[in-house]
């Protein structure tokens, strides 16, 4: 098979490494080359943070490129709309409506866009909304918003369930597992 | 069993196998994983140093000794470490000494894009560069035995893409290497002008075994496939360069010093266009130029930043491709913050009352500078903070030295602000310097330092006093203060910048994102009394936004760390009733 490419984008301390890192444990499970890149340091405090998760047969650069991923998941309302360009043209979205202002919007020198969500839609071809912040909070912790996008992602991408929460047991403390767990099946029956 | 690894676990591992025993290093993005991954192994000691230089010296020590040991550092660490690494090239090694460098092309998290293959050139010793995580454990492996054999230390070179990308690593057994035996031998070890003499020719007579060994020892590779297109490439910029280039003949340098004159002559013997691919300097280019060959290179790729597939494309094959992109005027940035409950951001408001001119440092504090704070004049490097207010004082004299702050973290402190306090003393400095003291090395991600009290591995030890040493220097003046007692801050920031003589500040509040720190959250704005004064505004906290025409806390962001209270003089912004924050 060719190489597919999955790209996790949002606001530093989202926890969008640690579902990467969800997502690479479940797919080296089947076998496939993976790689991921991550961004660590000061772009993690509260930046634009992307990390890329790629796997195949043979995976050489660990970056996902412009028009060329088959899934973005996307924490985040703005952060969707900046890396949109990496989206294949049949790649599926996946975006949590959430806002979290940045700072030029916060200290007045900038407008948060309006509309994002309806814009987005009608550009691309296949994407996914969801308040992935209230079903976070309904499995018990808004810290969950990740593994919700997961289960999303599992369920669009017609990924094998069980392979996900086993990968979930593995990369999950076993305190926060229930919780995890509940996250994921609420994203998973998204439709 | 293979392993999905981040490149630094991999290193790490790789220092594990070889059967090292000691590790001493300073964090800096992005090597900092390498260090605290190698923590978790009993069988090794590591430690994190004040510095660099120190951190080296201890390996150095260490090698001389007879232990395989290493040190790993960002680029700009070994700025800081250039020292011990040019004499311990002359000296060698007894143990294998290998030392990490991660350079960070696209400065994700640094001051600077210097290229490390530099100091490998200029030291004469020896530079491996893996381009995978695989790579990344086999060539720190293979760096301790070329130690070895040739009595080099050996430089390994990261990237951020290969430190901070996970691939597939087979782990191994660890190797058990005997300590080597240790012979008081000054001829080798005490480098003066007689011995340096000698040794010097021993460097320029290794450098020749060593090219041999970059043709035979299989560590460059050639890869012979379409003839029409030859590249030279070596690290992340290999893996983009066989993504735009599958079916090309490639020459893959595993290490970039010395380099393999006749593999390379050969190479491009075999090929009709030869193309060199590298991030940063044209190092291979020039090399490749100076043995009289034609390349394309830096002439169609840039200097600066990092590149990808597409930027390689797009630049050599002149690809364009189509792309979703939304009819939107310009995306609103979203640059870091310092987070919700730094105690930065207390001092800096504090600062900003004064309208003070701060020369600042590398650490979290640095985000200072960014709007609405904008509160640095100046960020140089690592214990400029307190030096260049002391050339601001001795440039423009006292009376302007009393608008200037300097500046740095506690980690930052003990890594090279001492000195500086030094020099202020001894020069009959007045300045006024600041240590934010947040208990813990912030922006590399939670390491601890000689200021915290605690080792590498958790364990308690002694704690460094910032107020007795200052003292000790010989500061009259040494205060301390809570940089959420905003005013407080204020008053003494204000006494201190006054006076005729050198004061030290230490502003302690750890860092909110501690465990040990509890805030129990959140905020609550009383809309009835708010004014709209947008003082809450100016502190450039991320979880205080203006919506709508109403001042608002976004719940998933604030901690409740009460800054906002204090700084409202209308009192709309409250603790909500479960919250107790502790002054």
């Amino acid at each position: 098979m060719s190489t597919k490419s999955i790209m996790i984008v949002g606001v530093g301390g989202q926890g969008t490494l640690l579902s990467s890192r969800i997502i690479g444990n479940a797919l080296i499970k089947q076998g496939y080359d993976v790689k991921m890149s991550e961004v660590h340091g000061m772009a993690q405090r509260g930046g634009s943070v992307v990390t890329y998760v790629k796997y195949g047969e043979k995976v050489y650069s660990p970056i996902v490129e412009k028009a060329s991923a088959d899934i973005i998941l996307a924490f985040e309302e703005l952060e969707a709309a900046r890396w949109i360009s990496y989206l294949k043209e049949d790649g599926i979205l996946i975006m949590n409506t959430q806002k979290i202002n940045p700072m030029p919007v916060i200290i007045g020198a900038a407008e948060y866009p309006k509309n994002i969500t309806a814009k987005i839609k009608e550009t691309v071809g296949r994407c996914i909304s969801l308040d992935a912040l209230s079903l976070a909070k309904k499995a018990g912790t808004v810290k969950a918003v990740n593994v919700v996008l997961i289960g999303v992602m599992a369920k669009a991408a017609g990924y094998d369930k069980d392979l996900w929460l086993e990968a979930l047991g593995n990369t999950v403390p076993a305190r926060f597992l229930e919780i995890n767990k509940k996250a994921f099946e609420l994203g998973y029956e998204v439709d | 069993m293979k392993k999905l690894m981040l490149g630094n676990d991999a290193v790490a591992r790789g220092v594990y196998e070889a059967g090292a025993t000691v590790v001493s290093s300073y964090p800096g993005t992005p090597s900092t994983e390498i260090t605290e991954s190698l923590s978790k192994y009993d069988e090794i000691y590591s430690e994190w140093a004040p510095n660099e230089k120190v951190a080296l010296e201890v390996a150095a020590g260490a090698s001389i000794a007879g232990a395989r040991a290493f040190s790993a550092m960002k680029h700009v660490g070994l700025n800081v470490a250039a020292d011990p690494l040019f004499t311990m090239s002359y000296i060698g090694s007894n143990g294998g000494l290998v030392i990490a460098v991660a350079d960070d092309p696209g400065m994700h998290s640094s001051q600077n894009e210097q290229d490390s293959r530099h100091y490998a050139i200029a030291s004469k010793t020896v530079m491996l560069e893996p381009a995978d995580s695989q790579e990344a454990k086999d060539y720190t492996i293979k760096a301790f035995d070329i130690s070895e054999e040739f009595d080099t230390p050996v430089l390994v070179r990261l990237s951020t893409r290969i430190s901070h990308s996970q691939s597939l690593v087979e782990l191994q057994e660890r190797r058990e290497v005997e300590l080597k035996e240790y012979t008081c031998n000054p001829s080798k070890n005490v480098m003066m002008p007689a011995m340096g003499r000698r040794r010097h020719v021993f460097v320029e007579e290794r450098i020749l075994k060593l090219k041999k060994y970059a043709e035979e020892s299989g560590i460059n590779e050639i890869e012979l496939k379409d003839r029409s297109i030859g590249i030279i490439s070596s690290g992340i910029a290999y893996q983009y360069a066989k993504e735009v280039f599958p079916d090309a003949s490639f020459l893959k340098i595993g290490m970039p010093y010395p380099l393999p004159d006749k593999m390379i002559l050969d190479f491009a013997g075999h090929v009709h266009k030869l193309i060199v691919i590298e991030e940063l300097d044209p190092i291979i280019e020039e090399h490749c130029k100076a043995l009289g060959l034609k390349v394309t290179g830096k002439n169609k790729l840039p200097l600066c930043g990092e590149y990808s597939a597409d930027l390689l494309g797009h630049n050599l094959l002149g690809t364009e491709k189509g792309t979703y992109s939304l009819n939107e005027d310009i995306l609103p940035v979203r640059p870091p913050v310092m987070c919700a409950g730094c105690p930065h951001r207390g001092f800096y408001h504090a600062v900003n009352r004064l309208k003070l001119i701060v020369t600042g440092d590398i650490g979290c504090y640095t985000l200072g500078a960014l709007p609405p704070l904008n509160a640095l004049d100046t960020c140089i490097c690592m214990g400029a903070g307190f030096t260049a207010a002391h050339g601001f004082n001795k440039a423009r004299g006292s009376e302007f030295s009393k608008k200037v702050i300097g500046v740095m973290g506690d980690s930052t402190f003990t890594h090279s602000g001492i000195t500086g306090l030094v020099d202020i003393i001894y020069n009959k400095g007045i300045s006024t310097v600041v240590v934010l003291d947040n208990s813990i090395t912030g922006m590399t991600g939670h390491q601890n330092n000689p200021v915290n009290g605690f080792t590498i591995k958790g364990e308690k030890t002694k704690q460094v006093d910032i107020e007795k040493l200052a003292y000790a220097i010989g500061f009259e003046r040494v205060r301390i203060v809570d940089p959420f007692d905003v005013d407080n801050t204020v008053k003494v920031l204000r006494e201190e910048t006054k006076a005729d003589e050198p004061s030290l500040i230490i502003v302690q509040r750890p860092c909110a994102l501690l465990k040990s720190v509890k805030y129990n959250g959140c905020t609550a704005v009383d809309q009835e009394k708010c004014r709209r004064c947008m003082m809450c505004m100016k502190i450039g906290c991320p979880a205080i936004s203006d919506i709508d025409g109403r001042i608002t806390i976004d719940e998933t962001i604030c901690v409740g760390c009460g800054l906002c209270t204090r700084v409202c003089k209308f009192g709309a912004m409250a603790l909500k009733e479960d919250c107790k924050v502790e002054y």
